[in-house]
């Protein structure tokens, strides 16, 4: 077990490598250097770039400034971001608890619809309910987000008002200190009146428009899993001992058909990290996603490089986990068959 | 002996296949409406100069915003209304699907061709070449597909070609993974090492022995990555990191109507709905496919 664990661990690091590698090129691939980004903003004269560049090392050799990027990344120095002049790193974690709880809440949802509605239509092959879903997972699959999340605020918040179109929280009415940076965690630690359902009501959408591509990939997988596993001996042994039909289905047959659904959910989670992206923009969610685009467009290299950086070893964190679990579970894995 | 086997496998070239394959094809009927929406849109596509019944770019000044055919205050001269700037709706999304079907079919056509590449390679040198081959890919596959497309873009700037080159780079990881598998598989077979002992040159024993022999889920993978791809140029469309305006892309068409949302719903309503019906029609052809070609995938 340990050797697989270190084994799989070993494996990260090179991407990891890989990944400082891209990240550094980048900076050095966009067109124009970064400081004369700034000296057009700023008018500084050529002494006063040069001395910048020597600060920012960028009159070193090449090799010396990977080394001196993988040695400030290794002590967590991701670069200080041009606009803010504050961290990058400390941006990412102000930020990414809003994007973690998005995406927790958008796979809870997913998990929570996307299972039973696949059992249910494993079990109803065929019939009316079964086509149903099966069409409506495939819209879902289809779907693109950032129209969907449009067409929600359409209908949810401008014409019938049943939900906020942008944010968090309602600003004006509540305020908080960020604890967690959950905001439904902040805001009942507040203890302010009605601060809790605000913020829940502000998750919804986002939530909906986030958790739809997933929700769809958990349903089509749950049936087709739910499907193979009906078709197996002991849950015809199951039967023929007299259990109840539900016993069979949410018992026996469900526990095994869901080995591979969990490990695509977890997977999903890393993706989903990422695809935050298009939801946040939508509803301007104050989280990674968000920022990174903003950093695109202020032409914001340093804190575009870290926070990608900083995403892409999350979702490989993510990812890492996922695989470290499947290997507790299932013994198959761990032993490389 | 060997090569006559290579080319009566050959799933294409005799009718035979072809035939049987449209037979179990057109038992699913939600394939087939998915087919027959694609072969629409092609169309459209391919007709749009002819069709269209305006220039998409041309702004009729006086004719701004202006609803579809079925609600008051429409103008018969726009069926499907203006936009923002007074450009015909309908004609900018028949060119709309130009552009997308373009950047779909560029992304499955470059990563077919460097995926077989790359995968064939792989799985016939073995060895270090593999090794690096596949560590590439990973970690390809290792950033999220939007961020990566993302990163790139940011590096070689928005346009039209580039989002077909960030695109591609993020989906090739999948054609070279499929290949390289599927020919590991064939390579491991009797009649691969036949036409081995019979003297086939590694190219030819690749390319015409080998290749055809892992088709069948390379068909799927394409047709399903014509329609992920849509979707994520439109994606990248929309947070205007794709083609740029006025250039009739449906995502970027998107991404300009969130003012007039509530007043002109229809504005924003029609490009979503293209992506929509294009993806879907898309995936609904590569389901039937996939049953239809590769039983053995069925269960995904």
């Amino acid at each position: 077990m340990i050797k697989f664990f270190l084994k799989r661990l070993a494996l990260t690091i090179p991407t990891f490598f890989a990944l400082m590698f891209v990240t550094f090129m980048m900076i050095r691939l966009v067109p124009g250097d970064p400081i004369e980004v700034r000296r057009g903003e700023r008018g500084i004269s050529p002494e006063r770039l040069a001395q910048l560049r020597h600060e920012m090392g960028l009159d070193q050799p090449v090799l010396k400034q990977f080394w001196d990027y993988v040695w400030g990344i290794l002590h967590g120095d991701f670069g200080t971001s041009i606009i803010s002049r504050s961290p990058v790193l400390h941006e990412f974690f102000t930020l990414f608890p809003a994007t973690l709880e998005l995406t927790l809440c958008a796979m809870l949802l997913a998990t929570l619809v996307g299972v039973p509605a696949g059992v249910f239509a494993a079990v109803r092959r065929g019939k009316f309910y079964d086509q149903a879903l099966m069409g409506a997972a495939l819209t879902g699959y289809s779907m693109p987000i950032f129209w969907w999340g449009l067409i929600l605020i359409l209908v949810m918040s401008n014409t019938l008002h049943l939900t906020p179109v942008s944010g968090r929280v309602d600003l004006i009415k509540y305020y908080y200190q960020p604890v967690t940076g959950f905001a439904l965690i902040d805001s009942l630690l507040s203890g302010q009146k009605g601060a809790f359902g605000d913020a829940l009501r502000h998750l919804i959408l986002p939530t909906i428009v986030l958790g739809t591509v997933p929700l769809a990939v958990i349903a089509r997988m749950t049936r087709s899993s739910m499907l193979e596993v009906l078709e197996e001996d002991y849950v015809r042994t199951a039967r023929a001992k007299g259990l109840a039909n539900w016993r069979v289905i949410g018992v026996h047959a469900l526990r095994n058909a869901l080995i591979p659904v969990i490990t695509s959910i977890g997977l999903q989670v890393g993706t989903l990290l990422a695809g935050a992206v298009l939801t946040e923009t939508i509803f301007s969610w104050p989280g990674v996603g968000k920022w990174l685009i903003e950093s695109i467009s202020r032409r914001d290299y340093p804190a575009l490089q870290g926070g990608i950086m900083l995403i892409s070893a999350a979702v490989i964190l993510v990812n890492l986990l996922v695989d470290l679990t499947y290997g507790l579970i299932n013994p198959r894995i761990r032993h490389g068959h | 002996m060997a090569t006559d086997t290579a080319i009566v496998t050959r799933p294409a070239a005799p009718p035979g296949p072809l035939l049987s394959f449209w037979r179990s094809f057109r038992e699913n009927r939600s394939a087939v409406l998915g087919l027959a929406v694609v072969i629409f849109i092609i169309l459209v596509a391919l007709l749009a100069p002819v069709l269209a019944p305006h220039d998409p770019l041309e702004q009729f000044k006086g004719a701004t915003k202006l609803p579809p055919f079925w609600l008051d205050g429409s103008d018969p001269r726009f069926w499907l209304g203006t936009d923002a700037v007074g450009r015909d709706m309908l004609s900018r999304l028949m060119y709309g699907a130009r552009i997308s079907l373009f950047i779909g079919l560029s992304v499955m056509s470059v990563s077919m061709v460097v995926g077989i590449t790359l995968g064939l390679a792989a799985a016939w040198f073995s060895g270090i070449i593999d090794v690096i081959i596949i560590r590439i890919m990973d970690l390809i596959m290792a950033i999220p597909s939007l961020v990566l497309a993302i990163l790139i873009i940011a590096m070689i700037g928005p346009s039209l070609t580039n989002t077909i080159i960030a695109v591609t780079i993020v989906y090739l990881p999948r054609y070279v993974r499929l290949v390289r598998a599927s020919a590991l598989a064939e390579l491991t077979k009797d009649y691969v090492t036949a036409a081995k002992v019979a003297g086939v040159r590694p190219f030819r024993l690749m390319a015409s022995t080998v290749l055809p022999n892992c088709l069948a889920p390379l068909i799927v993978q394409s047709a399903l990555g014509v329609s992920d791809a849509i979707l994520e140029a439109a994606g990248l469309g929309f947070l205007g990191l794709g083609a740029q305006p006025p250039t009739p892309e449906w995502g970027a068409m998107l991404a300009d109507t969130r003012d007039l949302m509530q007043s002109h719903p229809w504005v924003m309503a029609f490009p979503g709905l293209a992506i929509l019906m294009t993806v879907l029609a898309i995936n609904l052809m590569g389901d039937g496919l996939r049953d239809a070609l590769d039983p053995r995938l069925k269960r995904s």
